[in-house]
């Protein structure tokens, strides 16, 4: 958006209704002195560029290579991602789920669009939409069998509602084939939906089994 | 509120739609949206869960044909206009135009990543106050029905489930959407068989939780 193009609130604006409703918003609270408008810009900045999914691939490859730190990360996930220096907004409240051989998590908000902001950083559509709110709690399996994951008869599926100020981290399965594989080889194959647990982690590519 | 927000297990949604590398905003203005709310927000006239109150409280037709970030944006101007910061027709207008209530704090360029880092944890000192229930406790959500925000969702009330495991001592939403962010309550992650809320078509093994405050919740 340009900053330096005044809108035209007549009749001869060529900008859609949302635009210059939030062009106006943001005029508003900047001439009244209420915002900063560089702050908005450092803000936006923060998302598009700093704060993401990656954060919480680190997360879990450091979990998958330091059992000391997953004991910790299951204990008190807010302070273990803390110490990673993933802190903030949206992640005040952290708590890391694992999955395992008999149990995957998935995480949801029915009420809203809670998500860990500070490790996944915002959440895509599809999370927010009605359709996923809806049926992440009631029809689980026929969800995931919409993103592709079918999950073995004999595991547990166990729903976490996001509905307080806690926020759930999936730490996937460690795939097979990474044996010996350190944290940065391993960040790679953390997708962000697997720590949303609507996928399973990546399997290893050749390409990928002969960097380490 | 058993308002529009509060769709688990409502069917007529439709299946999902995925976006291969979905970007994160789909329009410029949805990122001002989230930045001025960000900002807004900031200057602390209001707790998240009056933001919460700001975008869900409105009939159903219209929540559900309004877009994800014009809901942030609808509810942002409710609120800096319920605030006394700006006045209806100075939105309308696009400039300001009148003196109101001078902001608590503004959200400066500078101390933009420091205020993100920092967050705004809702934890509180619990005091003398100790926990009604322990883990592994069977617990019955009340059958509670307010008009106001609640964060009980609809499918969860008047069920038996399981204490799992204590959250800690937090703002109360319920209290904090009216305004009074001085309420806390101890906070318990409670498990619910799925076939509980969904009856038999559900699978035997899974289970569904959620983060319930105390005065949610009664002894079985």
């Amino acid at each position: 958006m340009s900053h330096d193009h005044d809108h035209d609130h007549g009749s001869g604006s060529h900008l859609d209704d949302m635009t210059a409703r939030v062009m106006a918003l943001e005029k508003v609270l900047t001439e009244k002195g209420l915002i900063d408008p560089d702050a908005l810009d450092a803000i936006i900045d923060t998302y598009e560029t700093r704060v993401g999914p990656r954060n919480g691939a680190r997360v879990v490859a450091r979990a998958w290579t330091d059992p000391a730190f997953a004991e910790w990360l299951a204990r008190d996930g807010a302070a273990a991602i803390g110490s990673m220096g993933y802190t903030g907004r949206q992640g005040e409240h952290l708590h890391a789920v694992f999955n395992t051989e008999e149990v995957h998590n998935l995480v949801v908000c029915t009420l809203c669009s809670c998500y860990p902001w500070s490790v996944l950083g915002l959440p895509p559509v599809w999370y927010k939409s009605h359709a996923y709110r809806a049926r992440a709690v009631s029809d689980p399996r026929g969800v995931l069998a919409e993103f592709g994951l079918h999950l073995p008869a004999g595991t547990s599926l166990r729903v976490w509602d996001s509905n307080s100020e806690m926020r759930y981290l999936v730490v996937p399965r460690r795939p097979e084939g990474t044996e010996g594989w350190d944290m940065e080889a391993l960040a790679p194959l953390v997708t962000r939906n697997s720590m949303i647990g609507t996928e399973l982690a990546l399997a290893p590519t050749a390409q990928k089994a002969s960097q380490p | 509120m058993n308002g529009p927000q509060d769709v688990g297990g409502r069917h007529g949604f439709g299946p999902l739609i995925l976006e291969q590398d979905e970007p994160l905003f789909h329009a410029p203005w949805e990122k001002r949206a989230l930045a001025v709310t960000l900002a807004a927000g900031a200057m602390g006239h209001w707790s998240i869960d009056q933001t919460r109150w700001a975008r869900e409280n409105r009939a159903p037709a219209e929540y559900y044909a309004t877009s994800y970030y014009k809901l942030w944006i609808l509810a942002v101007e409710r609120l800096l206009v319920e605030h006394g910061l700006v006045r209806p027709e100075e939105l309308a207008e696009g400039k300001a135009l009148f003196e109101t209530v001078p902001p608590k704090r503004v959200l400066k360029a500078q101390d933009v990543a420091a205020v993100l880092a920092r967050g705004a944890p809702v934890d509180r000192d619990p005091g003398p106050v100790k926990p009604r229930f322990d883990p592994g406790d069977l617990v019955r959500t009340r059958n509670l029905q307010p008009p106001g925000h609640i964060r009980l969702p609809a499918y969860a009330r008047d069920k038996v489930g399981r204490i799992e495991a204590l959250r800690g001592y937090h703002v109360f939403a319920d209290a904090s959407a009216r305004g009074d962010e001085g309420v806390a309550h101890w906070l318990y992650t409670v498990v619910f068989d799925a076939r509980t809320l969904w009856g038999d078509d559900a699978a035997a093994s899974d289970t569904v939780s959620i983060d319930a405050w105390e005065p949610y919740l009664e002894h079985v």
